[in-house]
């Protein structure tokens, strides 16, 4: 059984320009010492959709399940939400200046969370924050537990943050955005930091990001949301090279990088929709260049693609240039990214990585290039095997 | 295309500019030239008795050259000063020391008045779409602005002139009367660049132009810079702190680090092979959308955080993060040289740059945390 089953989920608020749909029946499964990465842009309903879980939606209208460890979190008292939020789900934010309190210092706020789940003294508590705070790195710890937030830089700030939500050691942690306020450097750091302690604790984790690369280098199972919905969700390996459905598809080659330097980027037309007023059937029609009649009238459910890979898109793998050849590629894809996930597994893979992908059997370029994949797509197999390629990113 | 509304006649501005004093370039292809320019900002204490206690020196001498037609990239992590050299470069601030110089003439001690020329050719666009726009007043007005503070162009041509601007920038004409609450970031980052091109500039300084944005919103808007480069001969100067975007749209790419230029060169060769020790671990630190490729990449985690500018290293200001450091770094400041005598586009700051397939290793010793408690980080 997984550690979090949500069960078509949604939530809606009411304001006074009309009723904001901001989550519309998202159903997704966390395992225990896995990575579920959420992504979408600004208004898809990301944050929304796990922030409900843990109870910080007051006067939201919630429906659906969302089991975590046979409980129904959306069924509790806030007495007894109060005992799981902390001790059994952790949560990191984005703004690690917002989220810790400027007043006190980093410690006491340590301490203070530590007290409010377990009856230890005081001197415990304080030891255990500054064995907390070495561990994420702080330096000089027995010092710096003292200080307060402004003392610390961005990137300390949210290691403090790593280091209450690890501190009594939960089931779950939610980080939503952990590092879109942070420079790349610190970035690293902190990913890094994440990935590790993961590994030791065997802690699930839901990363919410607009960043595909920290997808990339994070998630086991990806979720894509539009407008309040899951599009399309598959393994991370899956989803970066055989994406279905157009939205993931557009979301991938808008990034720099994905087109040669100097080339044109081929952006998503037109801008995310209001949740306020969603296009009829598909959300997401009014950009997609394969629209069909059926798109605007029919609500397209999540088809099964391959082995655990799934999307909301009524096109046939075909018409994406993925004729059945593709699709036995891409279920043997699936298979070997689900192989590699789990935060442990990947920890102990990712030394010798390199040599198990490059046995991965990938499509030849030819066959998909004929059909209409983009070049994104088709190019896994040369940039792993390609030392210049990899070359440039070092 | 549209046409583009005209300013007044190039006559006009040459005119003004032959009243500035003339500078000496070396380079005709130069249209702005910073040569050692610095900015301080002072720190005072004191209620009654003010008292100068320090300066943070966000930028600390820097010397750079923006061709014309080109896109000069500006990288660098949070507090390198790179938002200060921008709003330097278009004299927004004045310089505490150092010259500049656009279109061959010296602008970096000319009065407001005679700054005003030159206003109309260097343009920003500035990276919050929210907090740049006037939330009380049209869209049509604030693209007219420019129009009625240099005196172009009146009533209905002025509105005529707006919409064609609205038009080329993918803003339909019809909105001209709506407010900038009434459109989404990436629109209003499209006002933004329709308020720069009004009066034709030359130079358009970007900073940070597409930070605030979702990525599919965000290849919109680079790609309408490029289209307008391309028809307007335009030349940017491009401030990000996503490696992606400024490998994507630049011709050659500075890096900064706590106010100074570390390194310059072309894109191709500033990617490939970066020959400053920061350069190379701030590459290396940039996520990558690709599983596989971001698998099998050698990170360089630089260990603590950029020091204070009020107070930056002695030498090399990288050194006490540097994993290549020695003793030299930390008593002699680089100089910003080439790499390769062959290669004179290439320059770094560094006593000891990287050769050809270098790996770097993570730095040797975890850096001691000797700030004093209560003076804080940057």
């Amino acid at each position: 059984m997984p550690l979090l089953e949500v069960r078509d989920l949604t939530v809606s608020f009411h304001t006074t320009d009309g009723l904001v749909q901001a989550v519309r029946g998202v159903s997704f499964d966390v395992e225990k010492g896995h990575t579920l990465g959420v992504v979408g842009e600004s208004g898809s309903g990301k944050t929304v959709c796990t922030q409900t879980l843990i109870g910080l939606t007051p006067g939201a209208d919630v429906s659906g399940r969302a089991l975590f460890d046979g409980q129904d979190l959306l069924r509790m008292s806030s007495a007894e939400l109060r005992k799981v939020r902390g001790a059994r789900i952790a949560a990191i934010f984005q703004d690690p200046l917002s989220s810790l309190h400027p007043l006190y210092t980093v410690g006491w706020q340590i301490v203070e969370m530590i007290r409010a789940h377990r009856h230890i003294a005081r001197s415990a508590a304080r030891a255990r924050a500054i064995e907390l705070l070495d561990m994420v790195g702080i330096p000089q710890a027995a010092s710096r537990v003292d200080d307060y937030p402004h003392q610390f830089s961005g990137g300390m700030r949210q290691r403090a943050m790593i280091a209450m939500a690890l501190a009594l050691d939960p089931d779950l942690i939610i980080a939503d955005e952990p590092t879109t306020a942070l420079d790349a450097t610190v970035q690293a750091q902190v990913i890094e930091l994440m990935m590790k302690l993961q590994a030791e604790f065997d802690t699930a984790l839901i990363i919410i990001t607009h960043d595909m690369g920290v997808i990339a280098e994070t998630a086991d199972e990806v979720m894509v949301m539009y407008a309040g919905k899951a599009v399309e969700k598959a393994d991370r390996r899956t989803l970066f090279y055989f994406p279905h459905h157009p939205y993931t598809k557009g979301l991938l080659e808008s990034i720099p990088g994905s087109t040669a330097a100097g080339e044109k980027l081929r952006p998503i037309p037109g801008q995310p929709p209001s949740l306020i007023s969603i296009p009829t059937g598909c959300a997401f029609h009014p950009r997609c260049q394969y629209v069909m009649d059926r798109c605007i009238s029919e609500v397209p459910p999540l088809f099964d693609i391959a082995g655990g890979h799934t999307s909301a898109c009524f096109l046939p793998t075909q018409i994406l240039g993925l004729g059945e050849d593709v699709d036995r590629e891409r279920a043997s894809a699936a298979a070997v990214g689900r192989a590699e996930n789990g935060a442990a597994a990947r920890l102990a893979a990712r030394a010798t990585e390199e040599i198990e992908t490059s046995g991965v059997h990938l499509p030849d370029a030819g066959a998909l290039a004929g059909a209409g994949m983009s070049d994104r797509s088709r190019d896994p197999g040369t940039s792993q095997n390609s030392p210049d390629d990899a070359g440039t990113q070092q | 295309m549209t046409a583009l509304p005209h300013g007044t006649s190039p006559a006009a501005a040459a005119t003004a500019a032959a009243a500035a004093a003339p500078a000496s370039t070396d380079d005709d292809d130069a249209l702005l030239t910073l040569d050692d320019v610095v900015k301080h900002f002072p720190i005072r204490r004191g209620v009654v008795i003010k008292s100068e206690v320090g300066q943070v020196r966000a930028v600390d001498g820097v010397s750079l050259t923006v061709r014309r037609g080109e896109t000069l990239g500006l990288v660098g992590e949070t507090g390198c000063g790179k938002s200060t050299l921008a709003r330097c470069m278009t004299r927004l601030y004045p310089l505490t020391s150092g010259r500049i110089t656009f279109d061959g003439r010296d602008i970096s001690r000319l009065s407001p008045r005679a700054m005003r020329p030159y206003r109309r050719q260097m343009q920003m666009i500035f990276q919050d779409p929210y907090g740049s726009l006037n939330p009380h007043r049209r869209i049509g007005s604030i693209i007219g602005d420019p129009f009625a503070i240099h005196g172009v162009a009146d009533g209905p041509e002025r509105k005529r002139k707006v919409q064609e601007l609205m038009e080329l920038v993918g803003l339909n004409p019809e909105h001209f009367n709506r407010f900038p609450s009434d459109f989404s970031g990436g629109q209003r980052q499209r006002i933004g660049v329709a308020r720069a091109l009004a009066l034709r500039p030359k130079l358009i300084v970007c900073d940070e132009p597409v930070s605030a944005l979702d990525v599919s919103i965000q290849a919109q808007i680079i790609n309408l810079l490029q289209t307008l480069q391309s028809e307007l001969g335009l030349t940017y100067v491009f401030i990000a702190h996503d490696l992606s975007v400024v490998e994507h749209v630049s011709d050659r790419v500075a890096v900064m680090y706590l106010g100074k230029i570390v390194e310059i060169a072309e894109r191709a060769a500033l990617y490939g092979t970066p020959r400053h020790p920061y350069t190379a671990a701030l590459l290396s630190a940039a996520s990558v959308a690709d599983p596989d490729r971001a698998a099998v990449r050698q990170r360089i985690v630089l260990h603590g955080d950029v020091p204070s500018p009020i107070d930056p290293p002695s030498g090399c200001r990288f050194h006490p993060r540097c994993p290549k450091a020695q003793e030299i770094c930390s008593r002699v400041q680089p100089d910003l040289v080439p790499v390769l005598a062959d290669l004179p586009t290439h320059v770094t700051a560094c006593h000891f740059p990287m050769a050809d397939g270098e790996k770097l290793g993570t730095a040797p010793v975890e850096p001691a945390d000797d700030r004093p408690p209560g003076t804080g980080v940057w």
